[in-house]
């Protein structure tokens, strides 16, 4: 007897994208609908969160109606529905939530809850099927950590950031450079126009640490420039930005492929929205030729920033292993990364 | 018929159904507790309640503000979410109004409903029955407590004052209005579902893509924007 194919409808509303989407077996996207508010928010120089979640209750229907249009499917055809349970912006995921919520309560479908960094990293099954043990960077606004899998499901944070986040940092040095929000793009796209001539730190921590640390890189840029702007003199803002990237992807590479050696892994996969930096990628993909035993995956741009497919890819899982919400979910602004079993 | 009603907007959680002129079920609570955990157990346990299927609702009806921004949002989600994928209409009333309507159906005069919005402001508006059926007298506003009392007492006629907020603004009322303030007891505070839905169910739909809260102020950050671009 053929498995029946397995249908799950993703729901993501942690910060300032409204997205739905269908993903088939939890491989195959069936449809990906994602609003980006990022043209709202840009006169504000960054999210604000009131005006975010403004936003998704006036987007969630529409995008929802997108999705099942685009797929040609009636809803009762889903096995689940998958939402982010968190973290994120509050008042923002209690829209992806309750909608969520509404939608099992109403056509009779389980629900499942998905931890947004989980999501990224499930973004990698869209492109690959998942080999274990694997490492996964997550570089993104919000967070800067390895996350060590063993099997489907199975989540440990072996390091993370202690201060800001590696996207937070680039979207200060872009600031400072007076470049309009967000500034992670703009910084890529100058690095590769300089040199990085510049000596900036590098905050290994630690002999044997996997955590991270931006807060003094980022001070270290902005003294750089109130420096030379007190003698006067003018640094060319490509030379600022490729030292300033060339710090960031020395310690982020060095770290994932220490950590992709000693837990003897199978698989790297790249995960987040500061994975569609291009610096980090060939960086990565330099790194790992040396590796040839360890598996590099780095999904498309589409994928590594905020999107639903990978949600329900993720919820895909969960669903499988008997994970449901009921309908007292709430949305969790500073949810932790959890081990399904 | 039978219509689900949803507010969310204050304190009150507030959910009730309405078999065509038969209110058939209403939960209320009055805690500061998250709504979001509540509203939908709420629903599903009230409907189970009253042998009510999803597929078994007309219509729903939301009380779509003002209030808590969050709060208000949460009631605006379910509601639009199970009016789409039930294919059924949505409409919108006012919080104040549910509230004015609770309070004062059988009230000869003025209603003024109102919430409490921090620094001296409220939410409120002016309503009055006639022949049965609520109309608006002054359109819903944020507005000073006092400001509000000294102009509702140009009108020289008695006005019902009612909501959970009543106590922060008594006094300043009263001083105003003197003895034609009136002020409603514990029973008349809380906006009644059964009432959202009797209202609503004489309203005509909107299209549920376009329906949106009624903040009644802008975001902080808006209001900030839009200042410093008329500043140029
Ligand atoms: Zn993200």
């Amino acid at each position: 007897m053929t498995k029946k194919d397995q249908f799950i409808m993703g729901i993501e509303t942690s910060c300032d994208e409204t997205a739905v989407s269908i993903v088939k077996n939890g491989r195959e996207i069936v449809v990906n609908v994602v609003a980006s508010q990022i043209e709202s928010h840009k006169r504000f120089g960054g999210v604000v969160p009131e005006i975010a979640s403004r936003h998704h209750v006036e987007q969630i229907t529409i995008i929802l109606e997108e999705a099942l249009k685009q797929a040609a499917m009636p809803i009762g055809d889903l096995d689940a529905i998958a939402v982010t349970e968190g973290p994120g912006l509050v008042g923002a995921l209690l829209i992806g939530v309750n909608c969520a919520k509404a939608l099992a309560f109403a056509n009779g479908l389980p629900l499942v809850s998905v931890h947004h960094i989980a999501g990224h990293i499930y973004a990698n099954r869209l492109v690959k099927e998942m080999e274990f043990p694997l490492i996964a960077l997550v570089v993104s606004g919000g967070h800067t950590e390895l996350v060590y899998m063993k099997e489907h499901g199975h989540f440990e944070v072996i390091g993370e950031t202690r201060d800001d986040a590696a996207g937070e940092a680039y979207d200060k040095v872009a600031r400072t450079l007076g470049m309009p929000y967000p500034g992670g793009p703009h910084i890529d796209r100058l690095a590769h126009e300089g040199s990085p001539a510049i000596d900036l730190p590098r905050a290994w921590l630690e002999p044997g640490s996997y955590d991270f640390s931006f807060s003094g890189l980022k001070s270290a840029v902005i003294n750089t420039v109130h420096n030379a702007e007190q003698r006067n003199e003018i640094i060319a803002p490509e030379t600022l930005a490729a030292s300033f990237q060339a710090s960031v992807i020395d310690v982020l590479v060095t770290k994932t492929a220490r950590a992709a050696r000693e837990y003897g892994v199978k698989q790297v996969v790249l995960a987040g929205g500061v994975a569609a930096n291009k610096g980090l990628r060939s960086a990565l993909t330099a790194v790992f030729e040396e590796l040839p035993d360890t598996e590099l995956i780095i999904p498309p741009l589409s994928l590594c920033t905020d999107n639903a497919a990978m949600i329900a890819a993720a919820g895909s899982i969960f669903f499988e292993k008997g994970q449901r919400a009921d309908m007292t979910l709430n949305g969790n602004p500073g949810l932790e990364i959890t081990i399904h079993n | 018929m039978k219509i689900l009603s949803i507010d969310t907007s204050n304190y009150v959680l507030g959910i009730g159904l309405l078999d065509d002129n038969v209110v058939m079920g209403e939960y209320i609570s009055n805690l500061k507790k998250n709504h979001s955990v509540r509203v939908m157990p709420a629903i599903q346990s009230l409907m189970e309640e009253c042998s009510v299927a999803p597929g078994d609702l007309t219509k729903i009806v939301v009380a779509k503000g003002p209030g808590s921004y969050t709060g208000v949002r949460i009631g605006v989600t379910i509601a639009k979410t199970l009016a789409w994928t039930l294919n059924i209409p949505i409409a919108g009333v006012s919080s104040l109004e549910v509230l004015a309507a609770s309070a004062g159906r059988y009230f000869d005069g003025f209603i003024s409903p109102l919430f409490d919005a921090r620094r001296g402001q409220i939410y409120t508006g002016l309503y009055q029955f006639k022949d049965g059926s609520i109309r608006k007298v002054i359109e819903d506003q944020l507005v000073m407590a006092s400001d509000w009392a000294l102009r509702l007492n140009e009108m020289q006629a008695d006005v019902l004052f009612a909501g959970n907020d009543l106590g922060i603004h008594q006094q300043a009322i009263t001083e105003a209005l003197g003895a034609r303030a009136k002020f409603t007891g514990p029973t008349g505070n809380n906006p009644r579902p059964g009432e959202l839905a009797v209202l609503g169910s004489q309203r005509e739909a909107e299209p549920v893509h376009e329906f949106v809260p009624n903040y009644i102020r802008l975001a902080e950050a808006e209001a900030k924007w839009i200042e410093a671009q008329n500043k140029k």
